[in-house]
Parts: C-alpha cells; structure tokens; sequence
C-alpha cells in the first residue's frame, strides 16, 4: 500500500488494514513519520518527535498480531498526544519553559489506555503554555501554523493536535477542552473535535488549568474516529476523584447510526448574529437548513445567561489557574532560577516563577489572585459561580424541549497569527460559543459544515447535548458530515487542498 | 469599581510569587483593568438569591480500601528535583535570619 493511500485512510481503515494484514503498524507509522519530516518545518505542530522509539511501539504490535493476540480496532493506528498528558517515556512540558525537558514519572490515564490500546504515539503536540489560550501563539516554544494558510493560527489550545491531523501529520490525536480547546481549533482546521461530558473522560495525569473545567477528549478527521478515540480512553478512573462512574455513552454505535430524523434541534438565539463573521452564519444557517431537510425538527431557543459565559469564565478559570499552578514552586521539579545560596526559598520560587512562566500565564494567574483576594471575592468569583448555576438552568430547560442544541462552534474563521496577541479580551472572544458548555459540564462536539465564502477556510458546527448524552451529538455530527460530503462528491479535508 | 492601580498589580504579584519586571507591573494594571471592567457584567447577572455551582457534577468524596499500594520510588521521585542531597529535595533557605 502506497504511503498516500496509507496517508488519506480513516484511522478506522486503517486499524481495520493493520488487523488484516492488508498494511503493518510499521508501515502506517513510517508514512506518518516520512509526512511529518515533509511538512512539519512549515507546520510545527509536534514538541517532541522520535522517529526509532515510534518505531519500536509500532514493531511491538506487528509481533503481537503476528503471533496471533488480537490486539482490538485500533492497534497499530498511530495518534498524537498534546503535549499536556504525562508520558513515562517521553517529556512533557505543556508548552511551558517551567517544565522544559520534564519527565513524568508516571503515564496519564489518557495515555496509558491508548498504550493498551495498541495504538503508536508519534509523539507531543504544540499547545498554549498550560492551555490558556485561542491560539497556540501562547506556546513558549513557538507558534504552530494552520494548514489550511500557514500565516494563519491552528486554533488553541489543542492547536499543535489539530494542525497535526489537518496537515496528515496524525490520523487522530488527543487534546483538552477547558474552555473550548479542542473544538474551536477543531472548527478552525476543518475537523471533528468532541468535548466529552465533564468526568467522562479522566483528568489523571493530566496537568491541570482549571479543574472543573478540564476535560480530555479527540481530534479527529472523521465523526467515527473521533467516537472510536473517545471510547478508547474514556470510562471511571479511580485516580481521578471527579470521574464518572458510569458506562460511556455509546459514540461508536451513535457516529455509525449517523441519523437525526424526529430528532429535536435547537438553535441557540443568543449563540449568533452580530460580530460573527457573515460566512460563518452563512454556512451556520445552512447547516440547519440541512438538518431539517434530513428530518430534524429545528426549533429556536433562548438561553440568555450565556451572554455572561465569557465573563464567568474568565473569572472562574484564572481562579483556578492561580491555586492549581502554585505547585510550580521550583522546589520538587520543573525549573529553578536563582538558587545561588543567599536567595530565600520565597525569592527562588517568585524569580523562578517569572522568567518560566510566559505573559498569559502570568496575566491569568495574576486574574485570578485578583478574583480570589479579600474584598473582591464575592463580587467576582462568587457571582461568576451564581452565573455557572444560571447557564446550568438554561442548559436544563432547553434540553426539557429539544435533544441537542446547536450553534457555530468560533464567531470566525482562523484569524492571522499575531492579529490578537496584545488584545487579551478580542483573543478571549473566539471561545465565546464553546464556553457555556464547559461552565455547564455537558457534552459537545464541533463538525466542519463548510468553508466560508469570502476567505476559503473552514468554518464548525457545535452540536451540544446534557451530560452524558454525548452519542446525540455524534449522530447528529455524522450525518451532517455524511449529508455533507455527499453534496461535495468527497471530504472537505484532502491533502492536496492544503498549504503544506 | 475603581481602577486597578500599579501599587495593587505590585501587591498581586508578591501574593502570587511572582517578581515581575516594572514594564511588566504597566502593562498588566492596563491589561487586568481592561479584563477586570469586561467580565464586571456578572455583578449585573447575579442578582438575588442564586446558589453558587463550584463545579459542575454535584461530588462526593471518594474512598478506596486502605491497603498498601506500590507508589514511586524514591529516586523516582527525585528524579526530577532541581536540586537532591541525601535522597531528599535540597531547597534553598526557608527561614530568614528574624526567625
């Protein structure tokens, strides 16, 4: 099988090629390997490559196959890991100076499932320092570039794992969503990206932003790679405290049902309209025209606590960003600056904590201290968490009149790099759709419907259900993707369209 | 509310053990005032009497059976330290010589 062919299968084809025989692990990761020396000079989506030890993972699975262990649908499909998730045998740095060169001593569970699975990691993705940010131009090793227009930013936080899939530097790979970090760079780079139900998926070894946000789930090209990923590295964790005992809603089976014929729609009033770009409405708007024409009853729905989303969140993340970094105390890991023997602990740890953390990091966490501190306590962060239970209760009578409800999943198309980088707030307004839910802790899951008209890149739909109802939104995603590509003769992503 | 002054970013930083360089204390009282009057709008939203949600699954504590598990070793542990001296972190001075 040629490298292309190997290149341009679903990650589902190509688990099911490796299982038959039809290819090897080594070769589907060697087509992996070759892409990314190809193109990842222009990309930079990876933080940490190694080609041998890539190898060795995929060598491992061709043994077991070949002596006769069946090793489950996704052996020997090689997948990216945002650089956010431990690994035992390759740093992890989360993009931050603070970490550089950091080795886990233990495997999240993300990763470690995905290792059971059988599945070859080729290696860590570019990301926002810590995750804070809409566009990877907050990574302290450099800005990832969107394939779709190398001038042009990958989305954030996950932006190093979708511009990997975009530009077939992976078949799939993992990111987080905290605040809409896998679905806004999902949507900006014409891909799948699914936010799981918050404790669905589990937080282990994952390191944290904001805890009760935080939620691991997949990129992906394809709505059924996305639910084969998903239910690969999803179910009750018993390291993780917040995790859901209760089984993992049935995605696989839904992204194959693919129908939503008597399915309720809802469409979010106050999710759309002015400051969103018109070719984003454009093709938002025929996204439902489609869903009705395939038998969906679409309805319109008011849910008006969401225009107080961004604000909650901007105060309720950086709170928890402030606690939840303090263990970057240059005492037990990580980087240490100034320790020259004269230095107090207290000096070591603020000089240290300046020069590894990068400015959006520093801005949040100084946010965050403000929120937090005697006086204004109750004013902000108390009343950001009354609205967290105001956006709840809309989410919750919506969902007592539709099934899933929908939206664009960015006000924009990707935006140039470096257009938003000193205007923190207009940086913050590109996760204006996708915040509600994480506030919320329901399910999401963004799909590409199309590109828009006046700059040719690509635009998602968000399709949001109640927590742990995350199948609704992958049969709705795969029948728009199904409808979709029907109308187009073929996928919107291929190779040969791309800047790369 | 008042705008954020320097002295408060100044305070902030110390709180947050952070040694932030003076163009760094200029840009931030711009930047938080700015953020600070944009999300002020949740002071209008929340009014009356709305129980706070701190996250968004309701949570109970957890318990496993207490039994002795294997954890890290200790160089394992170690393994990332700045700084290790007899199988311990070495950290620089806790206490300053008032104490």
């Amino acid at each position: 099988m040629s490298a292309t062919d190997l290149l341009h299968k679903s990650a589902a084809e190509l688990g099911e090629a490796v299982r038959s025989g039809a290819t090897t692990a080594v070769e589907a990761a060697t087509a992996y390997l070759d892409r990314i020396a190809d193109v990842e000079g222009d990309v930079h989506a990876y933080l940490h490559l190694d080609r041998e030890a890539a190898l060795d993972r995929a060598r491992d699975v061709d043994e077991r196959i070949a002596a006769g262990e069946d090793p489950g649908p996704l052996a020997g499909v090689p997948v990216a890991h945002k650089d956010v998730f431990t690994t035992v045998d390759m740093p992890t740095t989360a993009a931050s100076r603070i970490l550089e060169d950091w080795h886990p001593p233990y495997d999240a569970t993300v990763t470690a499932r995905l290792r059971e699975a059988g599945m070859v990691i080729l290696g860590k993705t570019n990301m926002d320092e810590f995750a804070m940010g809409s566009s990877t131009e907050n990574s302290a090793f450099g800005a990832t570039r969107n394939p779709w227009d190398l001038d042009r930013i990958p989305g954030g936080s996950s932006g190093g794992s979708s511009a990997a899939v975009a530009a077939y530097e992976a078949p799939f790979a993992t990111g987080t969503d905290t605040g809409g970090s896998i679905r806004q760079p999902a949507a900006v780079c014409g891909l799948v990206g699914a936010k799981p139900t918050y404790g669905g998926s589990s937080r282990h070894g994952l390191i944290a932003f904001a805890s009760s946000l935080d939620t691991p789930g997949p990129i992906a090209r394809t709505v059924l790679d996305a639910a084969l990923l998903h239910e690969a590295f999803s179910g009750h964790d018993p390291h993780d405290s917040t995790s859901v005992d209760a089984p993992v809603p049935p995605v696989v089976e839904a992204a194959r049902r693919a129908d939503v014929d008597g399915l309720r729609v809802g469409v979010v009033r106050e999710l759309g309209g002015e400051g969103y770009q018109a070719g984003v409405r454009q093709r938002f708007q025929e996204s439902v025209e489609l869903l009705e024409s395939l038998g969906a009853k679409v309805v319109d729905v008011s849910c008006p606590s969401f225009d107080a989303a961004l604000s909650a969140y901007y105060l309720i993340a950086p709170s928890e960003c402030s606690s939840n970094l303090a263990r970057f105390d240059a005492m037990r890991y990580g980087l240490r600056v100034g320790d020259d023997g004269n230095r107090s602990a207290e000096e070591v740890m603020s000089l240290t904590r300046a020069e590894g953390f990068g400015p959006e990091v520093k801005r949040r966490i100084m946010l965050g201290t403000y929120a937090l501190s005697s006086g204004y306590y109750d004013a902000y962060y108390g009343s950001a968490q009354q609205v967290r239970t105001l956006i709840k209760r809309d989410f919750d009578a919506a969902f007592d009149n539709v099934d899933v409800l929908v939206s664009p999943t960015a006000p924009t198309t990707a935006f140039p790099i470096g257009e938003r980088a000193d205007d923190p707030m207009a940086m913050y307004l590109a996760d204006l759709c996708t915040i509600p839910t994480n506030l919320a802790g329901n399910a999401a899951l963004s799909v590409p419907c199309g590109l828009a008209p006046e700059d040719g890149l690509p635009v998602g739909l968000q399709i949001m259900a109640p927590a742990l109802a995350d199948d609704r939104t992958y049969r709705v995603g795969a029948a728009v993707e199904a409808a979709l590509g029907e109308r187009r003769g073929g996928p919107l992503l291929s190779q040969d369209a791309l800047a790369v | 509310m008042s705008a954020i002054t320097r002295d408060e970013v100044a305070h902030l930083a110390r709180l947050s053990r952070l040694a932030l360089r003076e163009d760094e204390l200029d840009q931030l009282a711009a930047q938080l005032d700015e953020i600070i009057s944009s999300v002020a709008k949740v002071q209008e939203v929340a009014q009356g009497d709305i129980p706070p949600t701190s996250h968004a699954l309701p949570l109970t504590n957890v318990y496993r059976p207490d039994e002795d598990l294997p954890g890290l070793t200790p160089d394992q542990a170690l393994a990332g330290a700045p700084a290790v001296e007899d199988q311990r972190f070495r950290v620089p001075q806790i206490l300053g010589e008032e104490q």
